[in-house]
């Protein structure tokens, strides 16, 4: 028995020094970020456009992991005190929710960048702005012969029959839904705040609850439009300009009336590589890298000063494009983290009933 | 049930018994020591916040004593607002005022904004008085403010569970329900056990004369189609959905076979229907009926049916008197396990089912990943995890089904 003990050992030992030293090596050598995004053609984008080129200047390994959003993960990383994640992106209402339940860290913007050179409301004590994005309406050019000229056309079934899909939420269907019944843009959080505001948003909602496909993932809008499965969709601008610039799909973009949001970009509580997080977050807020975003899809920069190095023809496709703002709205944060639970909950037994 | 019962034996063999149960026992400990803190204790954990929410008590711990001090219902008074405020400048010092803010706000709608904007008053102006206060934040003038800070004191609540069932706690002090607006999960409890019901009903349908036919071709043959059946039970249940969600799609399979075939004139709505759901739902359920009802078939033996024939037995009646309550327990857990998977279905809904097809895990899902309020997901997981063993208890009392027995 001994006998088998020692040699065992012995053979062993090589290993465990070998699996030791490469240990140490590894640690020695590549320092790593690893990023959680929501993946896509938007985490590919951001890929080509600014994780590979800072991997290449500081001569980091830069991983990627996919999810699909929500907060849920990161808060479960935290309270388990294993965080493999340094930076995460996030919708800006989650932003503010991972900030209230101690998620996701205060930013020290003394080491990201001054906090005057964002667009208001792209500087979150919890998070940093990523990009522009319009929640805007598209149809199939080929299915509809007559184009719709506002996102509002979407409550119109009687000029436009069939099938539209809307993202399964409520923001922004609230927002288009008060705006439809003809509340001016100005005032739709204002309205939106009061009980009658919120059943009347809802009245307008129930006119076309049976023509309703509802989407969640950003990826679902195209395929339901090349499906035709819908006539016509609620998106995100990009999703839908990538579909029609490298796919070729007969697609177009209705911005009037678009609701203008934010991508951010948060450190969770615990993350392992924190001064690295932050130097990838002053990285990207260097005018000319902040740019590089739109030439891979229409999303526009969050830098003010950054505007000078969008090339000519992505500027025509962000939402910002002088064109596209003739009438907007911008998606009020404060309101949904305070109003989202009560809402969703309403806006879930709505959809049950 | 099939055991023969000798009276008094039991009491006599107890002893010898008792001590042959215990080795077994402590062969099994690793492996229920396992359960016990992988899967026995992160539920009993989880599920307790449905009822343990410490977070409104440990940040007003001032409040508390003066709320206590403060006899009257209804918005109390000035002592009461100051310690609330103190209260609140050392949460924001503490850096738990954000935690706070979220969890009244879950109790009291808007609350979340009118809390924060008043701890930074409070930071600024430490002799705010109580109509500063109110003026900061509204929700402190009224009655139902306060009902919220006075039960979310308490660290033990019903809150969550009531909600659970469409019920709250009225200013009054008296339960009642919640607005028919915001009555969500009574409905969507019935929702999925309609849906498990129907699915159960469908899987069982297809699956009594399947096994029966099994049982009599021959062996070969049944192998086959036992393949047949299992094969896809060896796929993921996400590719499986997926694989349905290209069948049963507007411009999918199944409506191009309708339309050729001339059964439809047009193309019918599938995805995103109930129907669907359902169909999906029994393809992935029917080996979890089938295979129960398979093995209990083969076991009955062909010449009891024959005897009880040539007793002069009609078919009817001896399928009924005779082959029946055999095959039964089968059936039964067949039903059983099938019944209680449907109910914590969760993908299959998500990709296939409308808006009003989401089951309750889906809800679930919902509090735990977007909303994190991880009490509520406890308080309805809690629902389903007590109706689902209710239904297990009184399925094997009083139907006599032994499941352990059965396996």
């Amino acid at each position: 028995m001994k006998l088998i003990y020692r040699t065992t050992l012995l053979a062993l030992l090589p290993a465990l020094a070998s699996a030791g030293i490469m240990s140490q090596i590894r640690s020695a050598a590549a320092a790593e970020l690893t990023v959680m995004a929501t993946g896509g053609e938007w985490q590919a984008a951001l890929r080509k456009a600014w994780f590979e080129p800072f991997a290449k200047k500081m001569g980091i390994t830069f991983n990627e992991q996919e999810y699909t959003g929500e907060l849920g993960k990161i808060k479960a990383m935290v309270e388990t005190g294993n965080v493999p994640i340094d930076l995460v992106t996030v919708e800006t209402s989650t932003v503010l929710q991972g900030c209230d339940a101690g998620v996701l860290i205060r930013l020290d913007y003394s080491k990201v960048a001054d906090r005057s050179r964002f667009l208001p409301g792209t500087a979150l004590d919890c998070g940093v702005g990523i990009d522009v994005y319009g929640d805007v309406l598209a149809y199939d050019t080929t299915v509809l012969k007559e184009a719709p000229t506002s996102v509002l056309d979407i409550f119109d079934t009687k000029k436009f029959p069939g099938k539209r899909a809307m993202r399964k939420a409520p923001a922004q269907n609230l927002e288009w839904a008060l705006m439809a019944d003809g509340v001016p843009i100005a005032d739709v959080y204002k309205v939106l705040a009061t009980p009658e505001g919120v059943d009347r948003a809802f009245k307008k909602l129930d006119t076309i609850k049976k023509d309703i496909v509802w989407w969640e993932a950003g990826a679902q809008p195209p395929q339901l439009l090349a499906s035709k499965e819908v006539v016509m969709t609620t998106a995100w601008n990009g999703r839908i300009q990538n579909a029609i610039d490298k796919d070729k799909r007969p697609f177009a973009i209705v911005w009037d009336n678009q609701i203008v949001e934010y991508d951010m970009i948060a450190i969770p509580k615990g993350a392992k590589n924190l001064d690295l997080a932050y130097k990838y977050l002053a990285y990207a807020a260097e005018p000319e890298v902040s740019a590089q975003l739109g030439r891979h899809i229409p999303y526009g920069p969050v830098m003010a000063d950054a505007t000078p190095f969008v090339p000519k023809d992505v500027l025509s496709k962000l939402p910002t494009a002088p064109d596209h703002m003739k009438a907007y709205l911008v998606g009020d944060v404060e309101f949904w983290g305070d109003q989202g639970e009560d809402l969703v909950k309403r806006f879930n037994a709505w959809l049950a009933q | 049930m099939s055991s023969i019962a000798i009276p008094g034996i039991k009491a006599r063999t107890g002893a010898t018994d008792r001590s042959d149960s215990l080795r077994p026992l402590a062969l099994a400990a690793p492996l229920l020591l396992l359960l016990a803190f992988s899967f026995g204790a992160p539920i009993v954990l989880l599920l307790s916040r449905a009822v343990y929410e410490p977070t409104i008590a440990n940040t007003l711990p001032q409040t508390i004593a003066a709320l206590r001090a403060d006899s009257g219902a209804g918005v109390p008074g000035e002592p009461v607002f100051r310690a609330f405020a103190a209260d609140l400048k050392a949460a924001q010092a503490g850096g738990t005022i954000y935690e706070f803010a979220k969890t009244l706000n879950t109790r009291l709608p808007g609350a979340r904004s009118q809390v924060l904007r008043l701890a930074r008053l409070a930071g600024q102006d430490p002799a705010a008085t109580k109509e500063a206060i109110i003026k900061a934040a509204p929700l402190l003038g009224e009655d139902q403010g306060w009902a919220a800070i006075r039960s979310g004191t308490n660290r033990f609540t019903s809150f969550f569970l009531l909600s659970a069932f469409d019920l709250r706690w009225t200013d009054q002090g008296t339960i009642g329900a919640v607005p028919s607006a915001q009555a969500v999960f009574t409905r969507v409890f019935g929702r999925t056990f309609l849906i498990a019901t129907l699915v159960t009903l469908a899987t069982l349908a297809l699956a009594f004369p399947l096994a029966y036919v099994m049982t009599n071709v021959r062996p070969v043959i049944a192998g086959i189609v036992l393949v047949l059946v299992l094969l896809p039970f060896w796929t993921s249940i996400l590719v499986r959905t997926a694989a349905w969600t290209v069948i049963l799609q507007k411009y999918g399979l199944l409506n191009d076979l309708l339309l050729w075939l001339g059964v439809t004139s047009d193309r019918i709505e599938l995805m995103y229907s109930r129907t669907g759901l359902i169909i999906a739902m029994t393809h992935i359920q029917l080996p979890f009926t089938l295979l129960p009802i398979y093995s209990v078939m083969r076991a009955v033996q062909p010449s009891q049916l024959r005897a009880a024939q040539s007793l002069g037995g009609r078919p009817f009646t001896v399928f009924r008197r005779v082959y029946l309550p055999q095959v039964m327990p089968g059936v039964l857990a067949g039903c059983l396990l099938t019944f209680i998977l449907c109910l914590g279905y969760y993908i299959t809904p998500v990709l296939i089912g409308g808006a009003s097809d989401q089951l309750i895990s889906n809800f679930i899902a919902n509090y735990v990943n977007v909303e994190l309020n991880w009490e509520m997901a406890a308080a309805l997981s809690f629902v389903l995890l007590a109706s689902t063993l209710g239904l297990y208890v009184t399925m094997t009392r009083y139907l006599g089904l032994d499941l352990f027995k059965m396996g």
